[in-house]
């Protein structure tokens, strides 16, 4: 019998060498170089697969299915170790771009809100968080809001220069406002009854700047006038403020106090479970039945609707909250006080 | 007010065991807010001694000291070294012995001194606490004492008194007395009380006007608001008094407590009596009177030297006292030099009134002169105190100054009437919520001093002469609870209407903060007073002068302005910081700036009364009166924004800091803002921004001129921005239309276009964009380089181009032919050409 033109043996030699170099690449570029050499155009497979257009017809089935075969098998070796030499070479270059993670450059700086800018807003939602509305108002005013429209007589003593900021000349009658209680006769005039709003804001007294006490500060202003209301309505509101901002034990003690623009007034002391050294009351703010002269000023019939009002410092009210010792770090811009606080107060 | 309990206890029933936390306890239940203790800090052995001999000492210092033996009580003297000379042998004296404590504290030790042991120490009057004077020792005999060596000096005088103070609100005036306090303990406890008014001996004949040797009358012909300046003038005559008698230690001991220095027995006697009942006295020579007393207002220009050595110009709106010889004291504020009770009167003319509250109170302000008298006739005396007031001088007189009462009393004024008010029935539960018997508020409204009638429907109350401030039914009702109780109010939590939650307006404001902060700002806030000179700086943007609000009565004289920029408080913060060891700084303010609109006169001819609702053009008077307020957001960058790290470079801070921070704002707020070159005074010239959206102006950035920054102790690169926010979020759409998005593949070029140096890439970037219409899908700016290649003058500007049609794939012919559209707009407005 005549050595046919694809001899067997010398397929298998031929895929046998190629599978041994394949074997041997340690790199991808060694394997491109045994790709081109066992499985490339003049690789013995590809000439022995040349030789198929002179196979006698009734063998070439036999042979071409037996040179196919060897192809196949190198490419598959060569796919699979390339696949495995791929991994290996992606597995060394991370290992290589490996860093300290403790050290990576930031390109992002920390800042941080005001936390009485915090404090406010929190405020703010836990009474929008009731129905109420967040209502504001000039801080250069009119003494008329200021003053006289909140039952203050034109000779009380907070309308003298030791107390209020006044514009130059005086007779301007413009005045940085000293209480929000502004926004009381503001939201009445404005608003439609019944009336609930919660006014946080800046206010302005001639103060020294000290541990306890600033000229700039911030206040947060309630009012509800609606049919009916009462002393134990203000008592149940603050007591709900109150839980919100010292926790659910936190409840309101109200003491016989004076204020030009409520009658009866009060004020008000919170039970702080939460200060340092053990639970106890903290005055907080004063509050009261809203003056029948000031709901006249603001042309509402004081026998048809009542209500209430409030204020307290938001300053002090931080101070205690968060047990802060001296005013002045609030004032003074350190930014380290704000980082402290970031975006949570 | 300080109250010394043992003066109150002379009114009410006070526990013998209470402690001034007690009483405290007891005041603040009825609205008295407690301010602190007092006592006088004296413990241990503090005696009567005898000085029995002693020896003058020289010293090598020059003092003279005395070596004193001193009889104490126990049998042997003890040798007592004393550096005052102010006594005798046989002068009784106290002396605090080893183991004492004088106020200080000063514990009292038996030293050695001088070459002797010191076996105590004889005290004077300051280093008691009962007087400033420390001339010399306290001799007793100065008080009339003359106790046996031994005795308990701490009692003797009054040492073991205290006093409590309590704040007493502006509406209670006849709290500031013992009489009031001790009305209102027994409010808080039940404990009886016994009113002082009502408890002076038998009032004396009264004889009529011819009898008095001084008639008064009130002559006031210009009464402020209506009001006329003195309601009752009552006077009384003690004469024959003694007036080198010394003051009781007792009552020495109290007013000092109370707070009043001891002057003089006439002089302590009047200010006893006004501490007592309320009642402001003022006590007169009477031999120095000349004529008959007028209380009238003052003559314009018209001059007065009051007791305190001054002499003062008078207004018109002065109340004065006055007799033939001129003014003689300023009504209810000051008495006057000429007439005063001296250490030589024997006659008195005791003077017991009742001022009007306005009058007092503008001359007190005016004259800088808040007295204790002036502080009670501003918050308002019982006017039916007067009598037994002078009355209670005229016993005391008699009692410790030997005087005689003529029992000659004049009175000018009566006691007003009060009005009464009607309190409807179910008014009271009604504004507080409770649910106080009809019992509980009738025998309150009797407990404060009002008279109660029950009527149909309700209550007729006729408040007590010394309450002015009970008016209406609000106040009945809180005195109702008061007595009652505030903690019989229950806790109602009120259901109020769903509202809008927050504006569009306080959630952009939020979002824009919360936008710098989460970008590595830190929020400050600055006050807003700022120099003149700031805001000349800062205020306006090309330099004219800032129309500034400046403050009458400003905390700082340098910082009278209220800021028409938040720059300057940025800069003053930051100094703030640098000073304290930071190098980088990113800080951000949100706040109003305060505009004055020169063309604006300030001020209504009339403020409209706080009594009614101001008429429609009244309240669009005021509305106008209120300057403009516009709230900024402003920013400052120093030191580095990125720092040194490994494998990575400082990146410092800068104009891209500033324009980064006003982007973020508008991205916030949901602004288009766009930049454009600019110029500010305050600000670097080549590195100046305008912010604006559309064509409207809303802010400013840049880097502040170096030599500023250095006035200000910055480094020389200060990064700034402010914008104007409320304006921001005006002009920001309301809502957003998304243009929907297109899934076919985009294609992407660069373009390198040559300009002029002075053309802004922005500017070029606008006409790319006009030029290639819609399908230009985004541009940006990518390089800039100036040098070898181009013409003198000229810079290449580089823009990468993204592509992209909504409805199919675009050929790179057709996006090259887009590209050119935009070149050739480019090219016309700005001359630009393409770089080969």
């Amino acid at each position: 019998m005549p050595e046919p033109v694809i001899p067997e043996h010398a397929v298998a030699e031929a895929v046998e060498n190629a599978l041994a170099a394949i074997r041997e690449c340690e790199t991808l570029s060694e394997l491109k170089s045994a790709r081109s050499a066992h499985a490339g155009e003049n690789s013995p497979l590809a000439q022995l697969n040349s030789r198929l257009r002179d196979v006698p017809n009734d063998q070439k089935a036999a042979s071409g299915k037996l040179v196919g075969q060897a192809r196949a098998r190198v490419n598959q070796a060569i796919a699979a170790r390339e696949a495995e030499l791929f991994e290996a070479e992606e597995t060394a270059r991370l290992a290589a771009e490996a860093v300290d993670v403790t050290a990576v450059p930031s390109r992002w700086t920390a800042g941080a809100r005001h936390p009485l800018s915090l404090l406010m807003e929190h405020i703010g939602d836990v009474f929008v968080g009731m129905g109420w509305e967040i209502a504001e108002g000039p801080e250069l005013e009119h003494e008329w809001f200021n003053f006289d429209a909140l039952n203050t007589d034109a000779d009380h003593p907070a309308r003298s220069l030791q107390d209020t900021f006044f514009v130059d000349p005086a007779d301007s009658q413009l005045v940085l406002r000293s209480q929000t209680s502004t926004v009381q006769i503001r939201s009445l005039l404005e608003r439609e009854l019944p009336v609930y709003v919660i006014a946080p804001g800046k206010v302005f007294r001639k103060d020294e700047l000290d541990a306890t006490h600033t000229p700039v500060f911030h206040q947060i202003e309630g009012i509800a006038i609606d049919r009916g209301l009462t002393m134990a309505n203000l008592r149940g509101t603050l007591e709900h403020f109150a839980r919100n901002m010292f926790g659910a034990e936190a409840k309101i003690r109200l003491r016989p106090n004076f204020f030009p623009f409520t009658e009866p007034s009060a004020e008000m002391d919170v039970w702080h479970p939460g200060a340092k050294g053990g639970a106890r009351w903290v005055e907080w703010g004063g509050c009261g039945m809203v003056n029948r002269n000031v709901l006249r000023a603001a042309g509402v019939d004081p026998d048809e609707y009542q209500g209430f009002a409030f204020g307290m410092g938001v300053e002090r009210t931080l101070q205690f909250r968060n047990e802060l010792n001296d005013m002045r770090d609030m004032v003074e811009g350190d930014i380290r006080f704000s980082q402290q606080f970031g975006m949570v107060v | 007010m300080r109250v010394p309990i043992s003066w109150l206890r002379e009114y009410v029933d006070v526990p013998e065991d209470i402690t001034a936390e007690g009483l405290q306890a007891a005041l603040v239940k009825v609205g008295l807010e407690e301010e602190s203790a007092y006592g006088f800090d004296v413990t241990g052995p503090v005696v009567v001694g005898q000085v029995l001999e002693y020896v003058d000492e020289p010293q090598s210092n020059g003092k003279t000291i005395r070596w004193c033996q001193v009889d104490v009580g126990d049998g042997e003297p003890r040798g007592i070294v004393c550096g005052a000379h102010n006594f005798h042998a046989g002068d009784k004296v106290v002396v605090s012995l080893p183991g004492a404590v004088l106020p200080g504290p000063f514990p009292i030790s038996a030293r050695k001194t001088y070459g002797h042991v010191s076996d105590g120490m004889i005290a004077s009057v300051r280093e008691l606490g009962i007087g400033e004077d420390h001339d010399g020792i306290l001799r007793l005999a100065e008080l009339g004492l003359d106790p046996e060596p031994g005795t308990d000096a701490i009692r003797l005088l009054g040492l073991d008194d205290w006093a409590v103070e309590v704040n007493v609100t502006t509406d209670r005036g006849y709290a500031l007395s013992i009489r009031g306090i001790a009305r209102e303990y027994s409010h808080a406890t039940g404990a009886a009380f016994r009113d002082p008014a009502k408890h002076l001996p038998a009032d004396d004949a009264r004889t009529a006007v011819e009898e008095t040797p001084v008639p008064v009358s009130v002559d006031d012909r210009s009464p402020i608001r209506g009001r006329v300046g003195c309601s009752i003038f009552v006077t009384r005559v003690v004469r024959d008094v003694d007036p080198s008698r010394p003051t009781p230690a007792w009552m020495v001991a109290r007013l000092a407590l109370a707070g009043i220095r001891s002057i003089s027995l006439l002089v302590d006697i009047t200010n006893y009596v006004m501490v007592e009942l309320g009642q402001p006295i003022h006590g007169y020579d009477l031999d120095k009177l000349t004529g008959g007393i007028t209380v009238r207002r003052a003559t314009p220009g018209e001059k007065l030297t009051t007791l305190d050595d001054k002499e003062r110009t008078l207004s018109p709106e002065d109340l004065l006292i006055t007799d033939d010889s001129g003014p003689i004291g300023l009504a209810g504020v000051m008495g006057g030099a000429t007439t005063e009770i001296s250490d030589s009167t024997t006659n008195v003319l005791i003077e017991a009134a009742s001022f009007d509250s306005v009058s007092i109170a503008r001359t007190a302000r005016r004259h800088k002169l808040p007295s204790e008298a002036s502080r009670r006739f501003e918050r308002g005396v019982d006017p039916a105190v007067a009598e037994p007031a002078a009355a209670r001088v005229a016993q005391l007189l008699v009692e410790l100054a030997g005087g005689t009462d003529t029992g000659a009393v004049y009175r000018v004024g009566e006691v007003p009437e009060r009005e009464s008010i009607f309190l409807p029935q179910g008014y009271v539960n009604g504004i507080i919520g409770a649910d106080f018997a009809d019992g509980e508020i009738l025998n309150a409204l009797t407990q404060i001093g009002a008279a109660v009638q029950p009527v149909d429907g309700g209550l007729t109350v006729t408040p007590p002469t010394w309450r002015p401030d009970l008016l209406d039914q609000a106040d009945l009702a809180e005195e109702a609870a008061r007595i009652v109780g505030y903690d019989r109010i229950p806790s109602v939590l009120p259901v109020a209407p769903p509202g809008r939650g927050l504006t569009r307006e306080q959630r952009l404001r939020r979002a824009a903060a919360n936008t710098l902060a989460a970008a590595g700002l830190t929020e400050v806030l600055a006050y807003p007073f700022v120099t003149t000179a700031a805001n000349a700086t800062f205020g306006t943007p090309d330099g004219s002068p800032a129309h500034a609000f400046t403050l009458v009565n400003p905390l700082d004289p340098t910082s009278p302005e209220l800021r028409t920029s938040l720059v300057p408080g940025l800069i003053d913060i930051a100094r703030r910081n640098l000073s304290r060891g930071f190098v980088d700084l990113r800080i951000f303010e949100a706040g109003v700036v305060y505009l004055r609109d020169p063309e604006r006169r300030y001020g209504l001819a009339t403020i409209p009364s706080g009594t009614a609702k101001p008429s429609d053009d009244e309240l669009a008077a005021l509305a106008e009166q209120i300057p403009q307020q516009p709230l900024r957001i402003g920013a400052l960058f120093v030191g580095n924004t990125i720092e040194r790290q490994p494998g990575q470079g400082a990146v410092p801070a800068g104009l891209s800091d500033a324009l980064d921070a006003a982007h973020q704002v508008a991205f916030a707020v949901g602004a288009e803002l766009r930049i454009r070159q600019g110029s500010h005074a305050a600000l670097h010239p080549g590195r100046t921004a305008e912010l604006l959206v559309d064509e409207t102006r809303v802010g400013f950035a840049g880097e502040l001129l170096p030599a500023l920054a250095e006035e200000h102790d910055l480094p020389r690169v200060v990064a700034v921005v402010e914008l104007d926010l409320g304006a921001l979020i005006d002009l920001a759409p309301r809502e957003v239309v998304p243009t929907p998005i297109s899934g076919y593949p985009a294609a992407t070029q660069d373009v390198s276009l040559v300009v002029d140096q002075a053309v802004p890439a922005d500017d070029v970037l606008t006409a790319l964009i006009d030029g290639a219409g819609e399908l230009l899908e985004q541009a940006h700016l990518v390089d800039d380089y100036r040098g070898t290649g181009l013409p003198d003058g000229a810079k290449s500007l580089t823009f990468a181009l993204r592509f992209r049609a909504p409805d199919r794939t675009l050929t790179a012919a057709e996006a090259t032919e887009t590209k050119l559209a935009g070149v050739a707009v480019a090219a016309e407005r700005h001359g630009a050409s393409l770089r080969d």
